[in-house]
């Protein structure tokens, strides 16, 4: 198993040096950092002191290494509009971020799970082709239209939700600031995390109901119900649990898709997290900010593989890590 | 055999429906500038006067505009017309391209393996696990001019490895099938083998995720459009019509916002109401299952 997981680790860091690369590639040939940062007036005198003092007279390979080094240390450059480091502004962003997206995926997998368990049980009855058919609605509903159709019902019609910000916020361990303590935070939390929940629920949902329909045909379902075990054990024990491999394989290639639509999601609630800096960044040609961000999401998204992984050797034993 | 599937396909009622609704909104999108009211996009036609006007059933609405104007004073009906030709375009164009890239990638590096197959296969798993999504938008981000091209070209470069990595699992079990074997001891080059044995019967599961693939593009085209890093302003697309309209759902014209998003809606619905009943057609034990 530490074999596998060092092979994964090792895939990994070959990730993370091609997206380097690819970073330092838009560094260089989108957008001139010499004319962003010595203005679009300087004199040639001027652009060529830029030049050098940020080694850009240097060959190809030698700037790669030194961004290379740089990006180590955590040291992303300065943002060309706030004019403060990067990973600064990344870093008090991302509690927001992480705490809308695990918000979301709790929903996801409770409300997914659970429901795909329950349709599962009773495939031909009224209730679970009215569940079957939402969830098609809810693979076909793009997240940018889930949100602002619960905007709409929620806060134009019903006027009962909040769909602006995060709400009251306190600050627990320095610099985590978080909502999740206060009603109104939570009030704030509860349409953006639906919103980014939904679709990873319907298609979790659709996951778990084909892989139970197959489980609960098999004998060992079959011999379980024979000596009379409750319903519970059955269903939960038994069948969930060899249902659940293709689930938490989906799940985890999610978390990219996750970490995409919470850019969408954050923009609409113009939800304080890293995506709208993301966004805002886009707009500004702010470059520094986007590669430290697709830097930081390719270091989590790595990391959370690898995790799932592991994990998946839990559920499923008859995975030897070869 | 053909029939008796032909059958079966009228008889269940959602891929019937899924393919009716297809029908409809493809006529409407091919046919855009002749069923059309107005060309939304003539500035000789935009009056700022007429601009937020609601549905014609509506108190203040007025012919020509059925479903109400937009902000510029633009049809709303026409404009979705015309988006819907976008939201097809992309659909088709990606689907297209990065099917025959897959395919070809997938189809060699099953038959070859090798070198070939561990490089596409590691980048595919990298790739899946960033996401087309996430991938589309941040290549469009960094990119400065941007136009239909561009999004296609943005979701085809992750969204190839889709068909590539099916193609590569069905080319791998038929690939043992004793007619292959057959084939190669009669003589048969190995660019016939692929095209001739090996293809026709990979195709049935790539059906699939095309069919699937073409509802996921529509809606990324609609997503990077509403992020703003899609089709050009000037450019008909039912997500920008979407960005554009939620500024004015609290001043309560939700029209904005509703029937461009019934068009995305419908769309994608219909096609994965096609995918449903050709995923159980296909293969009818897993049903109802994997959606990507």
């Amino acid at each position: 198993m530490y074999k596998c997981i060092f092979r994964r680790l090792t895939q990994g860091v070959v990730v993370l040096l091609v997206v380097s690369f690819l970073c330092f590639i838009i560094f260089q040939f989108f957008g001139d950092p010499v004319l962003t940062l010595a203005g679009r007036y300087a004199t040639k005198a001027q652009q060529d002191a830029v030049r050098i003092k940020m080694g850009l007279d240097k060959p190809f390979y030698v700037q790669y290494f030194v961004f290379l080094k740089n990006a180590l240390h955590g040291d992303f450059g300065l943002s060309y509009v706030a004019q403060t480091p990067v990973l600064g502004l990344i870093l008090e962003r991302l509690p927001a971020s992480i705490e809308l997206a695990i918000s979301a995926m709790f929903i996801a997998l409770t409300f997914g799970i659970g429901l795909g368990v329950l349709v599962s049980l009773n495939p031909r009855n009224f209730m679970s082709r009215i569940i079957m058919s939402g969830s098609l609605f809810g693979i076909s509903l793009p997240t940018f239209l889930i949100g602002i159709l619960l905007i709409m019902i929620f806060s134009v019609i019903f006027r009962i939700l909040p769909t602006f910000g995060r709400g009251a916020v306190i600050k627990i361990a320095e610099r985590w600031r978080t909502g999740i303590f206060t009603i109104d935070g939570l009030r704030h939390l509860i349409l953006p995390a639906f919103t980014l929940g939904m679709y990873q629920m319907a298609v979790l949902l659709r996951l778990t109901r084909g892989g139970m329909l197959e489980v609960l045909r098999e004998d060992y379902i079959r011999t379980a119900w024979a000596k009379g075990l409750s319903p519970r054990i059955v269903i939960f024990k038994h069948a969930l649990k060899n249902a659940l491999i293709p689930v938490v394989t989906m799940a985890g290639l999610q978390f990219g898709e996750l970490i995409a639509f919470s850019i969408v999601t954050e923009s609409i609630f113009q939800w304080p997290g890293a995506g709208n800096l993301l966004l805002t960044a886009v707009y500004e040609t702010d470059h520094p900010v986007i590669v430290a961000y697709v830097m930081m999401t390719s270091i989590i998204i790595l990391f959370l593989n690898l995790l799932v992984d592991i994990l998946y050797g839990y559920i499923n034993p008859k995975i030897r890590y070869e | 055999m053909k029939s008796k599937r032909f059958y079966r396909y009228i008889k269940d009622i959602s891929a019937v429906t899924g393919s009716l609704i297809l029908i409809i909104m493809l006529i409407g999108a091919i046919f855009a500038p002749v069923i059309a009211p107005r060309n939304p996009y003539d500035m000789e036609n935009l009056y700022l006067k007429d601009s937020l006007l609601p549905t014609i059933w509506m108190e203040g609405g007025k012919a020509p505009f059925i479903l109400g104007t937009d902000d510029q004073g633009r049809d709303i009906l026409s404009t979705i017309l015309y988006g819907c030709r976008t939201s097809f375009t992309v659909g088709f164009s990606v689907i297209l391209i990065a099917g025959m890239i897959g395919i070809t990638i997938g189809l060699l590096s099953g038959f070859y393996r090798g070198l070939l197959e561990t490089v596409t296969m590691r980048l595919a798993d990298a790739i899946f696990s960033f996401s087309t999504t996430l991938i589309a938008m941040l290549f469009l981000g960094v990119l400065k001019s941007h136009n239909v091209g561009t999004v296609i070209l943005a979701i085809v470069i992750t969204d190839w490895v889709r068909y590539a990595r099916t193609m590569r699992g069905s080319v791998l079990s038929v690939k043992e099938e004793d007619y292959v074997s057959a084939a190669r001891a009669v003589g048969a080059s190995d660019l016939r083998i692929m095209l001739k044995y090996i293809l026709p019967n990979a195709i049935p599961p790539i059906l699939i995720v095309a069919a699937v693939d073409f509802g996921a593009a529509v809606m990324l085209e609609a997503t990077l459009s509403f992020l703003g890093v899609g089709v050009p302003i000037n450019k008909p697309s039912l997500g920008m019509m979407v960005s554009t309209g939620k500024n004015y759902i609290y001043a309560g014209k939700w029209w904005l916002v509703v029937f461009p998003g019934i068009a995305l809606l419908l769309i994608v619905f219909g096609i994965n109401l096609l995918a449903d009943w050709l995923r159980e057609e296909i293969n009818p034990k897993i049903s109802k299952g994997k959606v990507s």
